[in-house]
């Protein structure tokens, strides 16, 4: 018996029931936590897809600041003493109707749908590769990319500092 | 039964299914900014396991580095757009935000 579809399963478990709980968590700070067994169960699927340096980004970027963004934002702005109201949601009895049946409409067609296959499965260490499409075939978007994050940077500061009026 | 790229595309359908109940049901701006990560992530897996299985070469993987980029520039800036929603309106229902409709 093989043991990688045990992981899998237990992986895709771990990802899935954590963004159940995001979605479906009456109380803000569980979501948010929550929130934290989903990216790591992503990275986990990465290291499984062999994008290891793909799975390292995601730990930095997503656990290490997106998360940690949100923990503030939520412990900022609202009153943890007041739990019952501060995750509402409407209509979840239609919603959870209309995403049911588009889950399955995706599922079917992803069991219908011939995908092409690669000739051949490699695991191979992907960083140098990376780096070095980074530097010729995507340098332009890769620039842009260093723009977009500090027009984000300089919009976040504009947004949320204090408005002060003489 | 072997896993496939069809295991990671059920996966990736799921988490994008939960992230848009998250977006359309919620009235708590932060939950709905959690329910957008959720899809920005169903999406990586997505361009992962093509780059694994159909391509065999590492461009979806620099897709999804870049999504992670933008997702990273959309939180920061999301959660400045809540807190000044929230010195303003001192909540973050967004159904209380909607002055711009009268």
């Amino acid at each position: 018996m093989q043991l990688s579809p045990v992981i899998f399963y237990l992986i895709a478990a771990l990802t899935v029931g954590s963004a159940a709980m995001v979605a479906f968590s009456r109380n803000i700070v569980y979501s948010a936590f929550s929130l934290l067994g989903t990216f790591g169960g992503v990275a986990a699927i990465y290291v499984f897809l062999g994008a290891d340096f793909v799975a390292g980004v995601q730990v930095l970027i997503y656990v290490g600041g997106i998360l940690v963004l949100i923990l503030f934002a939520v412990m900022l702005t609202h009153r943890i003493a007041d739990v019952q109201i501060t995750n509402r949601s409407v209509g979840r009895i239609p919603a959870l109707v209309v995403i049911g049946i588009f889950i399955f409409l995706l599922i079917q067609s992803i069991r219908e749908t011939p995908w092409a296959k690669a000739k051949e499965i490699v695991y191979a260490p992907t960083t140098t590769i990376i780096g070095e499409w980074f530097l010729e075939r995507y340098l332009l978007p890769f620039e842009l990319a260093s723009v977009v994050l500090l027009a984000a940077l300089i919009g976040a500061v504009v947004l949320a500092r204090k408005e002060t009026r003489e | 039964m072997a896993i496939g790229l069809a295991h990671y595309l059920v996966v990736g359908a799921v988490l994008f299914g939960l992230g848009l109940f998250t977006v359309l049901t919620r009235r708590n701006a932060i939950s709905i900014l959690m329910g957008v990560e959720l899809i920005l992530n169903s999406a990586n897996i997505n361009y992962v396991a093509f780059s694994h299985y159909s391509t065999g070469n590492v461009d979806g993987q620099i897709y999804a580095i870049f999504v992670i980029m933008l997702a990273a520039a959309e939180a920061a800036i999301g959660l400045a757009i809540v807190l000044a929603i929230f010195q303003i309106f001192h909540t973050i229902d967004v159904e209380a935000a909607e002055t711009l409709k009268d």
